[in-house]
């Protein structure tokens, strides 16, 4: 293997130093002075009503008051992949917390006050707040106009019905694929929603200024596709919309796409001059931004005697909320992948996106990959038990492997499946479990195999820009955002190891659309490798440009040239040296006095150009919509209390195929972190809904995410290699995947150390408990 | 409103303040320092925490008129002059990712190490956990304060970030 000097190497993040010592900007730490306004929305109380009058002359009379806008003000649809909601309710509120108003003033407690005075008048309808309800025959629509809302063209929405898209996916022929097997197994398994609960709220900062050009300073993800749905939107071109985000609190696809930004934008070009603030309480972020979508998914799996998997029929029933313009591409991408990473030739997908009137579904880490996980992986532990194969083997006997088929028809890209399971199996010691600690205690073994492709449209691209610095530093200008993941420093060791300068001598900013060129959006665990592949190619340009120089300065070949510790050496005259900081910004001067070069300023572009949408609207065969998978399997001992559930995870192993661990630490950190949040959604997470659609416990007392004290005594973050063919390196991405294996494997432990199989997350200690006494009930019923 | 006097970050600070006002709305909107997180305006987060008088509390649930005539410290002020050998460590582990609750992590764990140098894994756990991390787990938070404190030498630097000539903003 290549010996690499600052790839797949421990560096310490370069966006460390700001954020320990305080310094790191997040979008409410700016300074606006005395033109700040202040945004407080008026939100819906009613799950599906029609909007019969705002008064607000309570309001208005509130000291400190600038205006208050409602509906009428922005008669505005937007949306990522689907146009299907407005900037405010118009006729119509589809979910509690939906915006109808906004109070401007000059203090945030002032906006407050007055929210508080304005006074809706509802007609409530009939509120969906399940899915299968949803598409019983009589549900009440929430969308009678669907059949006019534009969409990408790979969606399929049913007008006259709650269904905004269906995504069907058939390969080879399912009544004889049950035919051939020997066992088959049917059940239905059931994920509620999630809150990403990322430590920053949402927070956005509009400014229209007099010469109307609209800045937007945002929390955000999707800086790039922000600015185009605010200028699409608001009928403005985009050279005068500008986003800057800055530092981002968290994101986990939270703060991907638009929402909520999109209101400070339209409520600034209404307020010229000035720059108005909307900052989302705790309570906000819960019941009005992007949530996880709800799953009810039917899997029925036949196996023949040798342990092959003849046929999978996969129905997935998304509760995908009150507007769908980013979550029906969760139920898309999952729509296209739900065989996990198995070889199965008859195959049956039904992936149905689901209206309700509950918040709008979108992007969370995972992608909907870890909702259908749930099931699938769920179900593969226990259809192993029923034909009596030990569930490792049984997986193994049918992981997928590079050039299987994918449900869709197209080649698996190369991977570590294998050694994964063998990697995470052998660090718990499978098959071997830890003595209780406690006699009332038991231990049960879980696994689950994890997999994901980038969710993407297939031109989605992604560019950089490279320029010198007269020190030969470098200023690498790029548009991903580093969520934590470690984006900055990775692109700047691409970067340093093209260029052969120290990432501690790059500086990457957060982006600014003005100045940065085009990024699609930091999601789907894609940046890494398409971000990364611009940067290598925008280095290689300058490295071009300097080799170029040095050819024509002093003709030297340029293969013989070659770029070492911040120089251009060359092959055949181990005297030659040029040091990069006399040069790439001064030029070089020649024997007459004139100079050579200039500033060396470079690019790079990476789009994958072999990736389409085209497949079969029946079928899904035919098209290439997802450029690769990241493979991976973990496994954990967990103890869990007999008479109280309570569960303790005592080992867990993750095992992720990262193609070229470019930073192996970050990559660790992606692990350890994306392990727990996982864990969390399983073990304790839980959004609980009110009968009338509104959610009871938004906040970090009720809802509760995991503090120190709640982690696994022991995390083992396993890193496979098998390198991405066309990815920086080799790499692709794993920032999403290490929460997907978590709440199957617990599922799967609980039912090996008591015998119960619980169906549906989140797999609480209370129901944990309650679970093992029904069960010690019915046996003693038997007896 | 009411002129009150705050010692913030070892600087006398005047600033006039309602009775409701909190101390993190003060320290951010009129004192600018930013360093203190806001995350739930409720306690729940830690994303907020000072400390006050050398103990780590949350500046959302402090009234601010209340502190009138005590000392407060930020990591603006941890980080003055030169980093903490805790800083250090947390930049060398890549400690964290998004970095918003560094802030408040870095104060509680720095008034631990102050009450105990050399703290066992469940009392860095504890110090901690009233400030939440969605993105790390926390294990790479515990890995760098337990070198930190456990290396020899590293203990001795721990207890020179914390003493009174090195950092007076801890006294």
């Amino acid at each position: 293997m290549k010996d690499y000097k600052f790839i797949g190497k421990d560096i310490t993040r370069i966006d460390g130093l700001e954020k320990i010592s305080g310094a790191a900007i997040y979008g409410d730490d700016i300074d606006f002075g005395a033109s700040m306004l202040h945004a407080e929305l008026v939100q819906s109380t009613q799950a599906h009503a029609i909007i019969k009058s705002i008064d607000i002359s309570e309001a208005l009379k509130v000291k400190d008051v600038y205006k208050i806008f409602t509906g009428k003000d922005f008669p505005y649809k937007f949306g990522l992949y689907m146009k299907d909601r407005y900037i405010f309710a118009q006729d119509k509120v589809r979910f509690v917390g939906e915006q109808v108003a906004a109070v401007v003033a000059r203090t945030p407690g002032a906006a407050k006050r007055a929210a508080a005075l304005v006074k809706v008048e509802y007609e409530p309808l009939p509120a969906v707040l399940d899915q299968m309800e949803a598409i019983a025959e009589g549900a009440t629509l929430l969308h009678p106009d669907l059949e006019n809302y534009p969409h990408v063209p790979w969606f399929f929405p049913k007008p006259g019905t709650n269904v905004a898209h269906w995504r069907k996916t058939r390969k080879g022929n399912l009544e004889e694929g049950f035919a051939k097997a020997d066992f088959i197994l049917e059940d239905t398994y059931t994920v509620p929603r999630y809150a990403h609960c990322a430590i920053e709220t949402h927070v956005a900062v509009g400014k229209f200024d007099y010469s109307e050009r609209l800045t937007v300073w945002s929390s955000s993800q999707s800086p790039h596709t922000q600015r185009h749905l605010f200028a699409e939107a608001l009928g403005l071109t985009h050279k005068n919309v500008r986003v800057i985000a800055p530092h981002v609190g968290g994101g986990f696809g939270g703060k991907a796409g638009v929402t909520m930004e999109i209101i400070p934008a339209a409520l600034a070009t209404k307020l010229k001059g000035y720059a108005v603030k909307l900052r989302y309480s705790r309570e906000q972020e819960f019941i009005n931004t992007y949530q996880r979508l709800g799953v009810v998914a039917k899997i029925k799996m036949g196996v023949d005697k040798n342990g092959e998997i003849t046929a999978l029929d996969h129905k997935i029933y998304w509760d995908a909320g009150a507007y769908v313009e980013y979550g029906a591409n969760v139920v898309n991408a999952v729509g296209l992948s739900a065989i996990g990473p198995y070889r199965i030739d008859n195959v049956s997908i039904d992936s149905v996106c689901i209206y309700t009137n509950l918040p709008p579904g979108g992007a969370y880490r995972g992608f909907g990959y870890s909702e259908m996980l749930f099931g699938l992986e769920s179900h593969v532990t226990r259809m192993a038990k029923t034909m009596g194969m030990e569930e490792i083997e049984f997986r193994k006997k049918n992981a997928i492997m590079e050039g299987d088929t994918t449900a869709y028809g197209a080649k698996m890209n190369p991977n570590g499946l294998i050694e994964c399971i063998e990697k995470a199996t052998a660090a718990i010691d499978w098959g071997n479990k830890p003595v209780p600690s406690d006699p009332n205690k038991v231990v049960g073994q879980g696994f689950s195999l994890l997999w994901k492709a980038p969710a993407m449209p297939p031109n989605a691209s992604s560019s950089a820009f490279l320029k010198f610095n007269e020190d030969a530093s470098i200023n690498l200008i790029i548009s991903g955002m580093d969520i934590g993941q470690g984006y900055q420093t990775v692109m700047a060791q691409i970067a340093a190891e093209v260029l052969s300068i120290p990432p501690s001598k790059i500086r990457v900013e957060t982006p600014d659309t003005d100045r940065n060129p085009y990024e699609w959006q930091t999601v789907a665990s894609h940046i890494t490798w398409s971000c990364g592949n611009a940067v290598k190619k925008a280095a290689l340009d300058a490295k071009e440009q300097i080799l170029t120089l040095i050819n024509r300065v002093y003709n030297y070949p340029i293969d013989d040239l070659y770029l070492e510790d911040e120089a251009v050496k060359c092959i055949t005259d181990n005297k030659f040296k040029l040091l990069l900081k006399d040069f790439v910004v001064d030029g070089i001067m020649t024997s007459d006095g004139t100079f050579k070069g200039g500033p060396i300023n470079a690019r790079g572009m990476f789009m994958p150009e072999f990736s389409s949408t085209n497949g079969d609207p029946e079928t899904s065969q035919g098209g290439h919509p997802n450029v690769h998978y990241t493979v991976g399997a973990a496994a954990l001992n967990l103890e869990i209390d007999k008479d109280t559930g309570k569960m303790r995870v005592l080992k867990a192993a993750l095992a992720i195929d990262a193609g070229k661990a470019l930073n192996p630490d970050l990559v660790r950190g992606q692990i350890t972190g994306g392990l727990v949040q996982g864990l969390a959604t399983v073990l304790f997470e839980d959004m609980r809904y009110d009968a009338n659609g509104k959610l009871m416990n938004p906040n970090f007392t009720d809802y509760k995410i995991p503090t120190a004290m709640d982690i696994p005594d022991e995390i083992i973050p396993i890193i496979v290699e098998v390198p991405q063919p066309d990815g920086p390196y080799g790499a692709r991405g794993v920032g999403e995947h290490t929460m997907l294996p978590a709440a199957p494997m617990i599922a799967n432990a609980v039912e090996d150390a008591l015998g119960i199989r619980i169906k549906s997350m989140p797999v609480t200690a209370e129901k944990v408990a309650m679970t093992y006494l029904d069960s010690n009930r019915q046996q003693k019923n038997h007896e | 409103m009411k002129e009150i006097c705050i010692t913030v970050n070892n600087e006398k600070r005047y600033v006039s303040v309602e009775p409701n006002e909190v101390l993190l709305d003060v320290l951010r909107e009129k004192l600018g320092v930013k360093s203190p997180k806001c995350g739930c305006e409720r306690g729940d987060c830690g994303a907020c925490t000072v400390l006050l008088d050398g103990n780590a509390v949350r500046s959302c649930l402090v009234l601010a008129i209340e502190v009138e005539g005590h000392s407060i410290i930020t990591v603006e002020g941890i980080s003055a002059d030169k980093l903490s050998t805790l800083q250090e460590a947390f930049i060398q582990f890549n400690s964290f990712q998004c970095g918003y609750c560094a802030p408040g992590i870095i104060l509680a764990v720095t008034e631990l190490l102050e009450k105990h140098p050399h703290p066992t894994l469940e009392e860095i756990k504890e110090s901690i956990a009233g400030n939440l991390c969605r993105c790390t787990g926390y294990t790479p938070i515990f890995d760098a304060i337990m070198a930190l404190t456990k290396v020899d030498q590293h203990t001795t630097d721990a207890e020179k970030a914390l003493s009174q000539d090195r950092n007076p903003a801890l006294q």
